[in-house]
């Protein structure tokens, strides 16, 4: 007998209907790579790391008139309860692809012609939702390597569970709802990059589903905008405007 | 290799036109030929223009995953033939041909159109495999709508082989018994090129689009319902611009499954 | 309305209505920022120095490099950068040279360093290099300091400031190039790296000038 996923109005772990998971978004967490982030929804963690601009390697993807930026998302083999084999999958193929293209329209790839910015994300801990935390991530990587963007991508899942659409999609929710809903959004242009859905639906219940999720990703929006600052904001000793002698 | 300026293709459209001539919701001719490949459970041919998919079901014993115990397997896999394009590459399969079978995977499986459950034999023990592999032999742009109605004409196609008394499949005789199948699941594939909405982009269309949606759909009754999207390409959509292309895809989606029929 | 000064910023964030400079970009006439970084404003021009990133080379900057390679007329150069830079022979010496009698190896040979002059960039981002200035010339000895090229102006500071006082209070030659860069040397030169590496963790805070001189004075006394 399957255990409710939604009782009196709240859900299985506590959270109403438009509330998202409690997020944790750290800046510069790596030493070595050019940039580093992690982000954190609820139980489900992933780490981003930035290097270059650099050189391409191999030689034949470089592009003559601007970087290529180049994603590889992977979840760790202790990331899940059954442990997973390591190393990409079909899965992770296709999400390391729908990342990339969801982050394309931040960056000025044209400022630096015949280089990669290559992307790592690794999920340490999956909880649904995954390739979300994962877009998080790798938008705070970007700006803390100091690759120039237009804007940071913020993403966020919604679905259906047990009839009721609900926001930021969790473990058992994502295993026995109805409907999984990620979506990556460029706030300033007010553009969707990436967007798939997993399940059944009627017409006006996808948009409204996306519209919840938009919702959330303005939530993770300033969550990701806090992060940066705070990486250097703690130190900064006078907020005030002074001249630097 | 010098291609179809995408300049070009931005041009005709201001014009309002699209470069083979059809209107911005039209899809191209389809023709579905079923039963072609002998030595499949099931199988057809799908040409969309001149984009050419062949989709063939082999169906085999074997165990089912540990977290659906009574139901049967599903799996989708998509080759880009070296054969359908001077850029396609023997070798393991890339990204492209990834993202084409789980976007057929993914209508099939989320429109729950086969009842898995029936392809149960033994719970934990004994399921039956679905295979569905789709081989691309000419591409000619909108692999994504060409392989899901190549695959799902083939499922409804499929005849399920006999178990002899080793409960294994009987190779040398055609089955009779259909999958059980109740429904069809369609994807239909939209691009935006600057600001225009088309349907059904051919390949040069293809190569110059800023973003592409495809989404799936199933019938229930009287009402269409969607069962999966997908968003491709390098610019991004507005909230506007997807709702447009999901009542799109609910009326070119019926269209679509008449040929099916 | 005030001027933004050293205002941390991050990117996409806006700065104000007027005309974008380094490290900003313009939407209809707003100015956003591209990095995360300090933005400063001069009358309607707003600029950010981003507080990471690697170098992108530009005309006219002063960068240390590396000799990687020796082609039959010019030098092939590691300038701390995913694009190399390219000292042809007419641009590192005024000597006659005699290409089938001398090796290029004598003027400048494998793993030296050289303070050069970025002459021009092209759009695809070949890097011209030359010598010809006064102020360029090979490096000898010392040591060699990597910092995000972002910082270099808060190591060289207001006029040279920063930089000249470290100079003077450890007593060594200090070469800084635009492309993250540094070279030391001296009997101080541990100091004086140390010194710059403080300026670059710290480039974001106030007071930084006061803390590098105490910092430098406290450890050339101690005689470290």
């Amino acid at each position: 007998m399957e255990e409710q996923l939604i009782k009196n109005g709240i859900r299985y772990d506590g959270r109403k209907f438009d509330e998202l998971r409690p997020i944790e978004a750290k800046v510069g967490i790596l030493k070595n790579a050019d940039g580093s982030a992690m982000f954190r929804l609820g139980n489900t963690v992933a780490i981003a790391g930035v290097f270059g601009p650099r050189k391409v390697f191999p030689k034949h993807e470089e592009e003559v008139d601007k970087a290529v930026l180049r994603a590889r998302y992977v979840m760790a083999p202790f990331a899940t309860s059954d442990r997973g084999r390591p190393g990409p999958s079909r899965r992770s193929t296709e999400i390391s692809m729908v990342t990339r293209k969801a982050l394309i329209p931040i960056i000025f790839l044209d400022e630096f012609p015949k280089t990669a910015i290559d992307l790592h994300i690794e999920v340490l801990e999956a909880d649904a939702s995954t390739r979300i935390a994962g877009i998080n991530a790798a938008s705070l990587a970007l700006a803390d390597a100091g690759v120039p963007m237009r804007d940071l991508v913020c993403a966020c899942s919604a679905g259906k569970v047990q009839g009721h659409v609900v926001l930021d999609i969790a473990g058992k929710e994502d295993t026995e709802g109805e409907l999984d809903l990620p979506v990556a959004y460029y706030p300033k242009k007010k553009q969707i990059t990436l967007l798939q859905m997993d399940g059944i639906a009627k017409n006006e219940e996808v948009k409204a589903i996306i519209k919840l999720a938009l919702k959330g990703c303005e939530k993770v929006y300033e969550a990701q905008k806090n992060a940066l600052k705070s990486r250097y904001g703690i130190e900064e000793e006078h907020k005030s405007e002074k001249v630097i002698e | 290799m010098i291609e179809i300026d995408a300049e070009l293709i931005k041009n005709i459209l201001r014009k309002n036109r699209r470069i083979d001539n059809r209107a911005f919701d039209t899809y191209r001719d389809v023709s579905i030929e079923k039963g072609i490949i002998t030595s499949a459970e099931g199988s057809a041919r799908v040409k969309l223009g001149d984009t050419e998919v062949v989709a063939g079901i082999k169906m085999d014993i074997g165990e089912p995953y540990p977290d659906s115990p009574d139901e049967g397997v599903i799996i989708v896999g998509a080759e880009l033939v070296p054969l359908a394009s001077p850029e396609f590459e023997a070798g393991p399969p890339r990204e492209e041909a990834i993202e084409i079978a789980r976007v057929v995977d993914r209508a099939i499986r989320e429109s729950k159109v086969i009842d898995l459950k029936k392809l149960c034999i033994t719970p934990n023990e004994k399921v039956w495999m679905l295979f569905v592999d789709i081989d691309i032999l000419n591409d000619d742009g909108n692999l994504f709508d060409a392989s899901g109605i190549a695959a799902m004409a083939a499922l409804l196609n499929t005849r399920m082989p006999e178990l002899d008394e080793n409960q294994k499949p009987v190779r040398d005789k055609k089955g009779t018994e259909p999958l059980p199948i109740d429904g069809i699941a369609i994807s239909t594939t939209f691009a935006k090129i600057d600001n225009t909405i088309i349907t059904d982009p051919n390949l040069a269309e293809m190569k110059s689009l800023d973003a592409r949606l495809t989404v799936g759909t199933l019938k229930k009754g009287d009402e269409t319902l969607l069962c999966s999207m997908q968003k491709g390409g390098n610019v991004g959509f507005s909230m506007e611009e997807i709702e447009k292309i999901i009542d799109m895809a609910i009326e070119k989606g019926e269209e679509l499954r008449e040929m099916l029929k | 309305m005030e001027s933004i000064q050293r205002k941390l910023v991050i990117p996409g964030e806006l700065l104000g209505t007027g005309r974008a400079g380094h490290g900003c970009f313009e939407d209809n006439g707003k100015v956003f920022s591209k990095f995360v970084g300090l933005a400063e404003q001069k009358n309607e021009l707003f600029f950010v120095i981003p507080l990471s990133g690697i170098y992108n080379p530009k005309r006219g900057d002063g960068v240390i490099g590396k000799i990687e390679d020796v082609v039959f007329s010019k030098w092939i150069v590691d300038i701390n950068s995913p694009y190399q830079g390219v000292l042809p022979l007419s641009e590192a010496t005024e000597d006659f040279i005699d290409l089938t009698k001398t090796e290029l190896t004598k003027y400048f040979d494998y793993g030296d360093l050289i303070f050069a002059e970025i002459s021009s960039v092209t759009k695809t981002k070949n890097v011209q290099l030359s010598m010809m200035d006064r102020k360029c010339r090979k490096l000898r000895g010392g040591r060699l300091i990597k910092v995000t090229p972002a910082k270099v102006p808060r190591i060289i500071g207001k006029a040279g400031s920063m930089v000249e006082m470290i100079k003077d209070l450890t007593g060594t030659q200090i070469v800084v190039g635009q492309n993250g860069l540094v070279w030391v040397k001296g009997d101080n030169e541990d100091i004086a790296a140390e010194a710059i590496l403080t300026i670059e963790e710290r480039s974001h805070t106030q007071g930084l000038t006061d803390y590098i001189k105490d910092m430098v004075h406290n450890k050339v006394q101690k005689g470290e």
